[in-house]
């Protein structure tokens, strides 16, 4: 007996040895050299993960509270920084004080100067477990805000809340589409594999959530939430509904895939020894639809971060006083708001970076996964 | 083709019925109805509110609340709005009509820049002027309509232009001679025609870009080439009617991303289309508004997915529905 034990361990040995020689080759491997050539794919990725980085130290590289206000400084323009002194030499970067001389104007008052501080103490906030103080940049204080971006119409610092608000409208969208391409994977492969009458149902609900259109069916399950309803709830609730909405176009393909693969013989095979309908399902069948779930899924996400910032922007999505990049860029939906403080836009930008990058990052991707794609 | 034809609208109705029903669920979700506001109100007395609730059947059951609807609707009553107090059908003929000129001009422009852009791309691929559009392509696709309405509501404001950015129709309309009237409608719809337009443009230039390239490897135009034929009739003649093909079956899909993305345009711009109209409903719970909008939304969907397949069966001698 011990003899034979030896003998099977030896055989394994050999044989990974001899996968190991003449298998170099990995496709995952090969994914990522096909998508690093592609340098404009990279760069998205790149700003995607500076992205996330920043939004998750949002406490941190964020000089206030998000929902700190300067009552005396609302409209206040980005405020200059200061790197040399009267006499023209450099010194620590600084700011002037500002004083308010009517509706959103202001005016500079040379002799308050206000040093900035890196890594010093200011508003509390979270980072993961611990609670701390500190923070990469400000001001001593709370006379003279230091506002990067300007500020909005309370008086509250546009970067900090961009920071903040980039929290929700860069998550919902990747926890939507987590959450989407999971139910449409689990609908669409048991509608593929088991046909019949789950197939005729499961595909007739697909089918009137579609012809809903979008917009339509977000607005009327967005009326559904309280106004009341607490931030975090809100969140969670537009993450259900972008969900709920976008499972169903995913299980369509999938099961279309799903039909062609269940009758390939390797699922005949696993089905000969015995293999049981989820084993199949989930480690055969679905499995072949990896590369365009991961391509569909990171193209799909600018517009989930798009509906999610269109749903605050009409007042339906996430609620004062949280931030999102959606309703703070509502703030500048009159045009004494866009003209007298441009800034206002600026979440607009962000919004439009962060999908661009994803984009870019998806196409790049398409090409990597899949060469015979049509779109060059 | 007709049989085809009669099956799909056959086929539509259990569809529409089953989207009625769902919406119908939905918005009985929402909290409170119509009714709370005006319960809020001193001014009105007990004895109106108490009329209005059995008016609309909102003491009834839910299932009640739905058949007594669907009974109106099949009789061609849409039921009655509870905040603009007419029925549902006088308000929402105009709001479809504005939606659908809006949608209209928006597909013209998109598919009339689109098709020569993706054309000239894939004719010219990776030269100077393919990369720009590219990337004009992948800016127009990554920017959100409301942005882009906002961007260019600052750029008329900051450049002084004398461009009308709010609603449909200015103030003297009514005073104004027919072709004016036209005119000043126009005047209205460039921006948001505009806005909407840029957004699938993006899209359906990729899109054309690719399919023309696919069309420009094939043998045929290789065979074509080589019995000498002019370029022009190689692309317009033999690439091009290939490469078109696909492109009816996204028309389809456009529509729908045409009405959703429509909805937030129009809210932005002022233009009093469906979705301003759903998005007022959906708020102030007028419930038979927002399921009209809702059921015609969705039958425009349907209907536009039929026009694009039997277009698609039209174009293309291989498709044949039986």
């Amino acid at each position: 007996m011990e003899n034979r034990s030896f003998h099977e361990d030896d055989n394994k040995d050999l044989a990974q040895t001899t996968i190991g020689k003449k298998e170099k080759y990995s496709f995952w491997g090969e994914v990522w050299k096909r998508l690093r050539r592609h340098k404009i794919a990279v760069a998205g990725g790149i700003v995607v993960i500076i992205l996330y980085i920043a939004v998750i130290f949002a406490g941190f590289l964020s000089p206030y509270h998000p929902n700190r206000t300067f009552r005396q400084h609302f409209y206040h323009p980005p405020t200059r920084i200061q790197f040399t002194d009267e006499d023209g030499s450099l010194t620590r970067p600084y700011i002037y004080g500002t004083e308010s001389v009517g509706w959103g104007q202001y005016e500079i008052v040379e002799d308050e100067k206000y040093e900035i501080k890196f890594i010093h103490r200011g508003d509390p906030h979270t980072v993961g477990p611990l609670t701390t103080n500190l923070q990469f940049f400000g001001v001593e204080g709370y006379d003279q805000p230091l506002f990067l971006l300007g500020s909005d119409g309370y008086g509250r610092d546009l970067f900090t809340r961009l920071l903040y608000g980039g929290r929700v409208s860069m998550f919902i969208g990747f926890i939507a589409i987590f959450i989407s391409t999971s139910i449409g994977m689990m609908v669409g492969g048991i509608s593929g594999y088991y046909g019949g009458w789950t197939d005729e149902i499961l595909m007739r609900i697909a089918e009137v959530i579609m012809s809903i259109p979008g917009f339509y069916l977000l607005l009327a399950l967005a009326a559904v939430m309280p106004i009341d309803m607490p931030s975090q709830m809100r969140f969670f609730f537009i993450i259900t509904i972008l969900a709920f909405r976008g499972w169903a176009g995913m299980a369509r393909v999938i099961r279309g895939m799903v039909l062609s693969a269940k009758n390939e013989e390797y699922v005949q095979a696993a089905r000969a020894i015995g293999a049981s309908d989820k084993r199949i399902i989930i480690k055969h069948v679905l499995p072949v639809t990896t590369t365009y779930v991961i391509v569909s899924a990171t193209v799909a996400v600018p517009g989930y971060i798009i509906l999610e910032s269109g749903l605050s922007f009409i007042g339906l999505g996430i609620q004062e006083p949280a931030a999102s990049w959606g309703n703070m860029l509502s703030a500048a939906m009159n045009v004494t708001a866009i003209t007298g403080f441009p800034w206002m836009l600026i979440p607009g930008f962000m919004i439009f970076i962060a999908c661009l990058s994803y984009n870019l990052l998806g196409d790049g991707l398409r090409d990597a996964l899949d060469p015979k794609s049509t779109i060059r | 083709m007709k049989t085809y034809v009669i099956r799909r609208i056959l086929y539509a109705i259990p569809l529409l019925l089953a989207i009625s029903l769902f919406s119908f669920l939905i918005m009985q979700l929402s909290p409170g109805d119509y009714l709370d506001q005006l319960r809020m109100n001193p001014d009105i007395s007990r004895q109106v509110l108490d009329t209005m609730e059995r008016d609309f059947g909102l003491d009834r059951s839910v299932p009640e609340q739905y058949a007594l609807w669907l009974g109106q609707v099949l009789r061609g009553n849409l039921g009655r709005s509870f905040t603009y107090r007419v029925p549902v059908t006088h308000v929402i003929g105009s709001r479809v009509r504005n939606t659908l000129i809006l949608s209209f001009a928006a597909m013209v422009l998109a598919w009339g820049v689109s098709i020569p852009v993706g054309i000239y791309s894939a004719t010219n691929k990776y030269t100077l002027g393919d990369n720009i559009f590219t990337s004009l392509a992948f800016v127009g696709l990554s920017i959100p309509n409301f942005f882009f309405a906002l961007l260019l509501l600052y750029m008329i404001v900051t450049f002084n232009l004398n461009w009308p950015i709010q609603g449909m129709t200015s103030i003297t309309h009514d005073m104004m001679a027919p072709v004016e009237q036209v005119i000043d409608i126009l005047r209205h719809l460039a921006v948001p025609a505009l806005v909407l337009g840029t957004a699938s443009m993006a899209g359906l230039t990729r899109q054309m870009r690719g399919q023309m390239i696919d069309a420009m490897t094939s043998d045929y135009v290789r065979t074509a080439r080589s019995k000498g034929l002019m370029e022009r009739v190689v692309v317009y003649k033999h690439a091009l009617r290939n490469a078109i093909n696909p492109m009816i079956t996204i028309f389809g899909f456009q529509i729908s991303a045409l009405l959703g993305g429509a909805a937030l345009t129009e809210i932005v711009t002022g233009w009093p289309g469906l979705g301003t109209l759903m998005l007022n409903a959906v708020r102030s719970k007028d419930l038979y508004l927002a399921m009209a909008g809702l059921m015609l939304g969705s039958l425009l969907l349907i209907i536009g997915n039929l026009i694009a397949d039997v277009l698609l069966a039209v174009s293309d001698p291989r498709i044949r529905y039986n």
